[in-house]
């Protein structure tokens, strides 16, 4: 026996990650800006899928409020817009100031467990909410512009805001990648597997989770600030809205809970299923909802998962096999 | 006299969500979980007291009484094919599952009925509108009252169930051994309680189900999880804190209420228990 991480296929697929990275980052010089913007949606998809899989999956912690840090990412690169600072810079300025948020919060958040966890993070969403409505800086409830965008030539716009969008995900991506796959990885898959028996063997629990909170917070404080640069108008309705948070149950859910790639393929099949049913509309997310919650009950490991295990493909490493030697 | 108004107000609209809440309490005391779609049923049964009221002519009441057969076999369904499954397989599932569920039953209320605000007031009568003046500034009215008198029925019998009757000891004894409530297929009372609630503060649209959620599961938490009467408190004091903050500023009715949700988490986590399931009732 011994044990393992790459295998020939893994390590083709690992590095042709790098290469799909490169070839993505010519899509502005090649196609028009619609699809361009269609790339940058798929792409804060992507970014969101592995966060939300980085709390849930392999911290076992279901939020519904993660839209509390998208909507604080998207507001902030208004509010520091509005100071005068050049949009770009406002963007990186709001992402740090909303993902540090994530630290005071997880102080009171992991205290809570489960579902108090889930609502308690909906609540907090809520707030964040209330209080940007009650911001007639902001625009209140009805919204407000990125105007500091129009300054540049459309083209120029979109194709900016998709590498920023590409190098994003790209950090987060590989920061989750390595994270996982380092010692402290070990002992956060452990926590996935069994939250007791990981601290029963010493795991220090909730600076795990603290780690993963941390890093999903700044994750999707990112996605918020390229969701504002992507469509540059932003309403509290909608930027706070907890249907982001349906999207994320169903990418992970889909795709894979606790595997890496699956939430990539969930957000790749949510892409494609927003660009088939354009108008969208209730019958979208009914059929949305019912896949959720189906493979919640009967495909618990997901699509991912599932072929992971009946063909022990790796394609990502982050874990170990063993195998028989040769 | 403002002030003493507003509590009384709140008081009113508190009773309304004790009674949306003792469903969630009674689950989560029973089954340790959290129905993320409990709010959407909800919702859903005031709809079909509406379309009964439409349909027929009925007044509300008799058809909330026709409804709530109904309701509660949605309830028994709902337990025997979703929960029931979802428990087994661990403490995130239940709570996507009935995420899921939640999706599912708002965007299909949204299909049936416009996304606007109904309500069941017209043919409700006089109850929604009569009310009587004390002292010049404390409103009295008529639906304030009938939600209170609801609101007293529903835990009085709730609590007589859980402590005098056989199914009562029953559940209780699951709740004591977590590993046996699925054995049991909860009492749909908690629908019950549920669609009176809402039926009778008769107004909602159906994308209402989160927010009814929401303040169901702080009416829970404020008064401590899985004690019946705490929840009681609970929805109190999140009613009186919505009409005291909504003294201040509309805007800020629901910010007080979640302000207090948080306060109460932070400060002492796990609330006030003053009747748990368990032990004793």
């Amino acid at each position: 026996m011994m044990v393992r991480r790459w295998t020939r296929t893994s390590k083709l697929f690992t590095g042709g990650t790098g290469v799909v990275a490169l070839l993505l980052a010519s899509v502005p010089l090649v196609f028009s800006p619609d699809i361009v913007q269609k790339t940058t949606t798929l792409l804060i998809l992507v970014l969101l899928a592995a966060m939300w899989n980085a709390l849930a999956g392999y911290g076992g912690l279901l939020s519904v409020g993660q839209q509390a840090f998208i909507g604080l990412g998207a507001y902030g690169t208004v509010f520091f817009a509005g100071f005068g600072m050049p949009p770009y810079i406002a963007m990186v300025v709001a992402l740090v100031v909303a993902g540090s948020l994530s630290i005071p919060i997880s102080l009171f958040a992991l205290r809570l467990r489960a579902a108090q966890f889930a609502i308690g993070m909906w609540v907090i969403a809520e707030v964040a909410s209330i209080g940007v409505r009650l911001d007639q800086d902001l625009g209140a409830g009805t919204g407000i512009s990125l105007s500091q965008l129009y300054q540049y030539d459309p083209n120029y716009r979109q194709a900016y805001t998709f590498w920023l969008a590409l190098a994003f995900t790209a950090v987060f991506l590989a920061a989750l990648f390595f994270l996982l796959r380092s010692p402290l990885g070990a002992s956060l898959q452990a926590i996935r597997d069994d939250e007791d028996a990981a601290r029963s063997l010493g795991v220090r629990v909730t600076a795990r989770k603290r780690l993963l909170f941390v890093l999903a917070g700044f994750g999707c404080a990112a996605a918020g600030v390229l969701i504002v640069a992507n469509t540059l108008f932003i309403e509290p309705s909608s930027v706070f809205s907890v249907q982001w948070s349906a999207y994320m149950i169903f990418m992970v859910l889909v795709g894979g809970l606790g595997t890496f790639e699956g939430p990539i393929l969930g957000a790749i099949l949510l892409f494609a299923i927003q660009t088939t049913f354009t108008q969208g509309g209730p019958w979208y997310l009914v059929g949305l909802g019912a896949t959720a919650a189906l493979f919640a009950l009967l495909l618990p490991r997901g699509l991912w998962g599932t072929i992971e295990e009946r063909l022990g493909l790796r394609l990502l490493p982050v874990g170990y096999q063993v195998v028989e030697k040769k | 006299m403002s002030v003493a108004n507003a509590i009384l107000q709140g008081i009113f609209l508190g009773a309304f969500y004790a009674v949306l809440a003792c469903g969630l309490s009674l689950m989560f005391g029973v089954m340790r979980i959290i129905n993320l779609a409990h709010g959407d049923v909800a919702v859903l049964g005031a709809y079909l007291v509406l379309v009964i009221v439409q349909g027929t002519g009925l007044s509300p009441l008799l058809a909330f009484v026709i409804a709530l057969p109904a309701m509660i076999a949605l309830g028994y369904v709902l337990q025997l094919t979703v929960l029931q499954r979802a428990l087994k397989a661990g403490i995130l599932t239940p709570l996507l599952a009935t995420f899921g569920l939640s999706i599912v039953i708002q965007n299909l209320l949204l299909l049936k009925f416009s996304p606007d605000v109904h309500s069941l007031g017209a043919s409700a009568g006089a109850l929604t509108t009569e009310s009587w003046n004390l002292f010049g500034s404390i409103s009295i009215s008529a639906l304030g009252l009938v939600v209170l008198a609801v609101a007293a029925v529903v835990f009085t019998v709730l609590h007589l169930f859980l402590s005098r009757t056989r199914p009562g000891w029953r559940m209780r004894a699951t709740a004591e051994d977590p590993d046996a409530a699925e054995l049991i297929g909860i009492d749909s009372r908690h629908v019950y309680a549920r669609a009176t609630a809402i039926a009778i503060r008769s107004v909602f649209d159906p994308v209402s189900g989160p927010t009814q959620l929401i303040f169901a599961f702080e009416a829970v938490v404020i008064g401590g999880m899985g004690s019946l009467w705490g929840t009681l408190l609970g929805g109190l004091a999140l009613g009186v804190a919505q009409t005291l903050g909504a003294q201040l500023n509309p805007e800020y009715a629901a910010l007080s209420g979640h302000l207090l949700f948080l306060a109460v988490l932070i400060l002492r986590f796990g609330g006030v228990r003053l009747v748990r399931f368990g032990a004793r009732a």
